[in-house]
């Protein structure tokens, strides 16, 4: 049996992603939560999901040795990356006064500038909250059987700005165009949460296993 | 198109149980918690949300076996709120499935409760839950326990401190219009919808797809919250959703 692990750095509600993993791996594949290094290294595919502030997580992960087992692995097999998890793979983040990212893709994040307005000139929320479209920017295996434009679930107030276009695997409007969602090699990361997104969610997290 | 207003179905519980009373009287049993919230996903209901009206605390881990058990079964964001008055009850309620906790009464004795909660687990899942009632024109009031104590917090003023303190969304509800299908308080919505910069969940009142539909043009609300049309099968969720979306409003379909 092969063994996916959800990286627990202590601050996110991993529950949700475990729970829809577990749905969707049937019998071939063995859900871990862990926050030990090794456990991470030794697994065949990994899920990083993160919430919270971008400061905490990193300083979190570094201390308990999971910023080196991502370094570690991050090149040799299928990763993904939820929310945070997607954040803090770029070069730096605007959150907590400024924060360093594992810098795998070269990048800032920042934070939705209010007063944000849609096309209609409606003022925008943040936190950005709730169903949004996703429009794939490439083809990917991580698309299969989910019509473009289909909408997940997005609970956050600051977005991905990789330098290269050529990583972004998906935008989405929210006063301007958003990277969604991103692909690189094994790396795949998403700024909407798959395990709350009902069926396209579910079918998303089906195809980074058979990834 | 972008972001889509969201469509809550809500779920009063007692004892394990889903039931809906007019005003907090005349309590109808409305069927088994999992069994509605999967029908209600299956109708396409954005979130769905469980108050806990259990009044004894002996009976409240019932609600946590019940959140458990539709966790398990439904891939859309839970928000459970009700009898929330610690850290360890929203780490409780997380751990059981919860997406979001809602903090209510516990708030207006205890307002430091939102900002520790929303430190220990961030802003995204810590909604406060805001029972208001008129008390003059364009005055309102938070009230607690049912909306039978005033406060004499003022409405507008108690939801921006919410956000200041790191409430990541308000679950607005209209004590007057509650229970009434008269639909919601759409000045009282529009008014703390335009105060605060999160998103506002508009509730109570709703006995017609219009009331729901004026909740997002008229009241400004980013989500809409209802029960009883939804329990008694006068609507599914998709007749709220096409009717809403042939007014152009945006919705998940």
């Amino acid at each position: 049996m092969k063994k996916v692990a959800i990286i627990d750095y202590g601050m996110s509600n991993l529950h949700s992603v475990n729970r829809a993993l577990e749905y969707v791996a049937g019998n071939d594949w063995q859900v871990v939560v862990t926050s030990d290094a090794q456990v991470v290294e030794q697994a065949d595919k990994i899920v990083f999901p993160g919430q919270g502030a971008s400061g905490e997580c990193m300083r979190l992960l570094k201390a308990q040795g999971l910023d080196a087992a991502i370094l570690k692995t991050i090149h040799q097999r299928p990763f993904l990356g939820i929310c945070l998890g997607l954040q803090t793979l770029l070069t730096h983040s605007e959150e907590n006064g400024g924060t360093q990212g594992f810098d795998i893709i070269q990048g800032t994040v920042k934070r939705f500038v209010q007063p944000l307005r849609d096309n209609q000139n409606h003022t925008l929320k943040v936190p950005h909250m709730g169903w949004n479209q996703v429009f794939q920017a490439c083809d990917h295996p991580l698309w299969r059987n989910i019509p473009d434009g289909s909408r997940f679930y997005f609970v956050h107030s600051y977005h991905a700005q990789p330098d290269d276009p050529q990583y972004i695997a998906a935008t989405t409007p929210y006063g301007h165009n958003f990277t969604s969602a991103i692909a690189f090699d094994h790396v795949l990361a998403v700024q909407f949460h798959p395990e709350k997104s009902q069926r396209s969610g579910l079918t998303l997290l089906k195809n980074f296993l058979d990834f | 198109m972008g972001l889509a207003k969201r469509i809550i179905p809500c779920l009063d519980v007692d004892n394990g149980r889903v039931v809906k009373g007019v005003q907090f009287i005349d309590i109808r049993d409305a069927g088994n918690p999992v069994e509605v919230a999967k029908r209600y996903d299956e109708q396409g209901a954005d979130e769905i949300t469980f108050l806990d009206i259990t009044a004894s605390s002996d009976n409240r881990d019932t609600l946590l076996h019940v959140v458990e058990a539709v966790a398990r079964q439904v891939f859309i964001p839970l928000t459970v709120g009700g009898g929330v008055r610690e850290v360890t009850d929203v780490r409780r309620l997380l751990n059981a499935g919860a997406d979001k906790v809602a903090i209510n009464t516990a708030a207006v004795f205890n307002p430091d409760l939102v900002a520790k909660a929303a430190q220990h687990f961030g802003s995204q899942c810590i909604v406060a839950a805001i029972d208001a009632k008129q008390v003059s024109p364009l005055r309102w009031e938070i009230f607690t326990h049912g909306g039978r104590k005033p406060t004499g917090l003022d409405a507008i003023e108690w939801a921006s401190k919410m956000v200041a303190l790191g409430a990541g969304e308000i679950l607005l509800t209209s004590m007057d219009r509650d229970g009434t299908r008269d639909g919601f308080d759409l000045a009282l919505t529009r008014a703390i919808s335009e105060a605060v910069t999160v998103p506002v969940i508009a509730s109570g009142g709703v006995g017609l797809l219009q009331h729901l539909a004026d909740g997002v043009t008229l009241g400004k609300a980013d989500a809409v919250l209802a029960a009883s049309i939804f329990h008694f099968g006068d609507y599914t969720v998709g007749d709220a959703k096409r009717y809403m979306a042939a007014q152009g409003i945006t919705v998940r379909l």
